[in-house]
């Protein structure tokens, strides 16, 4: 059955400032069949749907519908070639009905060109009979229950008469009984013929749903085939093996003494039972999917977001943190994932952003001491190799990676503890990233205790001492540096030690 | 914009331009020259205009509002808003005039006036930082809250009999010409423009108000911050109670109707922008100085009230419209 594929990308490029986000990948879609696309986090599996349902435009490349090259300018112009897509969030509207979001946009209208509504609920009431969702069109959204609202965002997916369905990770917010009617859902798709795309990192969904697979590393398409020739063994190798293009500095490690103990750290949402121990001198790495509950748990330490229960030691003191405030006074430091929204203060020029934590030592009885201020700042940042025209310059105006480097100054200033970066290099470009993986290093050969919370296994492994790994708000396991491998990682963060083999 | 990064030089000079350059090119600096023309419009249109005396005399048409308008610029600056600041004034007159009857002294009424002002700034500030009330409907609620007990207390009655002392917080004279009131707007200018550019106070209501969440991972203290613009607010708006109810010699529950707008006004002109983050004192003080010679000038005009209020609407929309342009102009 070596069907004609229906859609078809060739050679597609698409590069954002610092990074290639997908760099020449291929992939064909064929009618009435699955394809999985597998990678890690940041492999370019989300870039690759939203060039597919028009959100980016490529830089290079082709798309081919039946034979014949299209370009999507637009989310429109993507769904009328017939591509249509269930998104990892979806954006539903609260105070609509659930037709109302069904619909949204493509009302069926009467003559007069007002809304059709009888038309509109009766043909909303068809498309959730055929989701297999018992829902009454005419409720309002908001009293629907989460795995619900995923129901209605996929039925809004399917109003658009589609031949290509992209479903990047259905099944994430779903219970174990909605999932089986999800993968229902998918074999009838099928069945009518539909060409499937079904991202997931979830194995035993993809070995149950899929027909074929693509594999996707570092924007790169680097294996594809038909499911009933491989295993999840050969796909975890796909998927992290690389030969090194990166180079870590290379350290031996002194750890000393215990300086952070956290025990039994509880929180009734996000993650529970947490207990680890950092040494002095120490690099930690945190390792994961995303939404493994890991920055919520940094978050908790610092002080951001409140655990329901839990203790921490300071070296060997109890430490009460409830606010970054008292954290910072304890040694403890964050630099966030969200630099724009957590990190950095744009519209501040650097020099006071590198002193906000600080302004107690370069102040005397609260009034600010400017000499002392850029004293400060100018030591942090030229230790960073900060690239900027003045420290007077407004951080907006820098690159990802010197923000990045002006939020390290700003924490290293405080001379702290602990210090935890949240995936430190998340989005800069390489000469920025080997900048701040050498002053790590540099930073732990002086005694600096750090937590590296990343999701790029190349970056967990060539960096840190020793590794917990979460899943699902648990820590589920803890790797020594010695036995450091891509495929445990994997394994522990997806659980496929427990479910396959 | 030409500073890109990625420059060669290792070397990062603190400042590119020298600070007289950016002064020159500041909003503070188009102000100064706005104050002038109107300043000259004035003393052309009205031949009692450049007269000591009236001069003198039109100082109150700022004084008040523009010691409330320094403690406002903070606010604002912080990214919140009070709106309550009038109705505070008329609690504060209606406090001092209710203790009146029982025969207190002047230094126990200022006391009072103030001490109402704080606490009536302390609940607009718990309503914000304690309970997460977007400032702009916590202020709007309290400011029909606090004229409306005033009304309770005075219905269409009024208080009178002021102590003769008490007439110098808004009558008295410094020296010559020159009121108390101004030497007062004078003096607590200068105290606010030192707590915003040289205290880490004044720092954190920046940071505030360009990024609340990264100033609160920075430790920051934010709900407390803003705790003490909201306490300090009331105060400000006390203290002007003070002056104005001294000055009029009397209290009526509808005293300083209106006045919010004109000190949001101020500010605003002030060049504080109304998304927080950016401004300052010597921008507002400039802003109240051209607020007041405008009311001035229409006064000695004839000009009617209501074509007064039409303009402080306008101005409004105007001066909240102009740094957006002005800015956008600066960056093309």
């Amino acid at each position: 059955m070596t069907a004609r594929p229906v859609l078809t990308l060739s050679a597609i490029t698409k590069s954002f400032p610092g990074v290639k986000a997908l760099s020449e990948v291929s992939l064909s879609l064929y009618p009435g069949q699955v394809t999985a696309l597998v990678g890690e986090n940041g492999a370019g599996k989300s870039t690759l749907v939203k060039v597919l349902t028009g959100i980016y435009q490529p830089d290079g490349g082709e798309i081919l519908i039946d034979g014949t090259p299209v370009t999507f300018a637009t989310a429109t112009a993507a769904s009328g070639h017939g591509i249509t897509a269930i998104h990892q969030e979806t954006v539903l509207f609260d105070e609509l009905s659930v037709a109302e979001n069904i619909f949204i946009g493509h009302a069926p209208l009467t003559r007069r060109g007002l809304i059709d509504w009888k038309k509109l609920n009766s043909k909303a009431h068809d498309l959730l009979a055929r989701v297999g969702a018992d829902i009454d069109a005419t409720a309002p959204l908001k009293e629907l229950g989460i795995a619900n609202k995923h129901l209605v965002a996929i039925a809004r997916a399917l109003s658009v008469d589609a031949q290509v369905v992209v479903m990047d990770e259905p099944t994430a917010a779903l219970s174990h009984k909605e999932i089986q009617e999800l993968y229902a859902l998918v074999d009838r798709l099928k069945a009518e013929g539909k060409a499937i795309l079904f991202i997931s990192h979830k194995f035993d969904e993809i070995f149950r749903l899929a027909d074929r697979f693509t594999v996707f590393r570092d924007g790169q398409m680097v294996g594809e085939g038909k499911i009933a020739d491989t295993n999840s063994d050969a796909l975890v190798q796909l998927m992290v093996g690389r030969e090194v293009s990166q180079i870590f500095p290379d350290r031996t490690p002194v750890v000393g003494e215990p300086v952070l103990t956290v025990s039994g750290y509880d929180h009734p949402t996000e993650f529970a039972d947490i207990g680890f121990t950092l040494n002095k001198g120490e690099i930690l790495g945190f390792y994961g999917l995303v939404g493994a509950g890991r920055s919520e748990v940094m978050q908790a330490l610092f002080g951001v977001t409140k655990p329901s229960k839990g203790a921490m030691r300071v070296d060997g003191q109890i430490a009460v943190i409830r606010t970054p405030a008292q954290a910072i006074q304890h040694g403890i430091v964050y630099v966030p994932e969200d630099r724009g929204k957590q990190g950095a203060v744009a519209g501040l020029p650097i020099f006071q952003n590198v002193t906000l934590p600080s302004l107690s030592r370069t102040s005397r009885k609260g009034f600010i001491k400017l000499a002392e201020e850029f004293a400060l700042a100018r030591e942090y940042t030229s230790r960073l190799d900060l690239r900027a025209a003045s420290l007077d310059q407004d951080v907006a105006n820098l690159s990802g990676g010197n923000q990045q480097k002006v939020v390290i100054a700003k924490w290293l200033a405080t001379q702290p503890k602990v210090i935890i970066l949240d995936e430190p290099t998340k989005g800069i470009d390489i000469g920025s990233k080997a900048a701040v993986h050498s002053f790590m290093a540099e930073l732990a050969a002086q005694g600096l205790s750090i937590i590296m919370v990343s999701s790029e296994i190349p970056e967990i492994i060539g960096m840190s001492d020793r590794v917990i790994v979460m899943r699902e708000g648990r820590l589920v396991d803890e790797l020594a540096h010695k036995d450091l491998t891509a495929e445990a990682l994997v394994r522990a963060a997806a659980g496929i030690g427990e479910v396959a083999s | 914009m030409n500073l890109q990064d990625g420059v060669k030089a290792r070397f990062i000079p603190d400042r590119l331009n020298s600070r007289l350059s950016g002064h020159l090119k500041s909003w503070e600096t188009l102000l100064l020259a706005v104050a002038v023309v109107v300043f000259v419009i004035n003393s052309l249109s009205s031949p009692y205009f450049l007269d000591a005396w009236n001069l003198s005399d039109a100082s109150f048409n700022f004084t008040e509002k523009g010691l409330i308008a320094l403690a406002m610029a903070l606010v604002i600056i912080s990214g919140e808003i009070d709106l309550s600041v009038a109705a505070i004034i008329a609690l504060a007159s209606t406090a001092m005039g209710y203790a009146l009857q029982f025969g207190v002294g002047t230094a126990e009424l200022v006391a009072i006036g103030l001490i109402v002002g704080v606490l009536c700034g302390t609940f607009n500030g718990v309503l914000v930082t304690v309970m997460g009330l977007p400032s702009i409907v916590a202020t709007i609620g309290t400011m029909s809250l606090f004229r409306g007990l005033s009304f309770v207390v005075l219905g269409d009655k009024a208080f009178n009999g002021y102590p003769t002392s008490f007439a110098f917080f808004g009558q008295g004279y410094v020296y010559w010409v020159i009121t108390f009131e101004l030497v007062l707007f004078a003096g607590m200018a200068v105290l606010f423009g030192i707590l915003l550019n040289k205290t880490n106070f004044g720092r954190a209501i920046y940071a505030i108000g360009n990024n609340p969440t990264a100033a609160l991972f920075s430790g920051i203290r934010v709900a407390r911050v803003k705790m003490i613009l909201f306490m300090l607010t009331g105060l400000m708006s006390g203290l002007a109670a003070v002056c104005l109810t001294s000055r009029l010699g009397s209290t009526r529950p509808s005293i300083a109707t209106g006045w919010e707008l004109e000190i949001v006004t101020m500010v605003v002109l002030g060049g504080v922008s109304i998304l927080g983050g950016s401004g300052t004192i010597v921008g507002v003080v400039i802003a109240a100085l051209i607020v007041g010679m405008v009311t001035f000038g229409f006064g000695l005009l004839n000009v009617p009230g209501i074509v007064m209020s039409i303009f402080i609407g306008l101005l409004l929309i105007s001066v909240i419209a102009l740094p957006i342009v002005y800015r956008r102009v600066r960056k093309g």
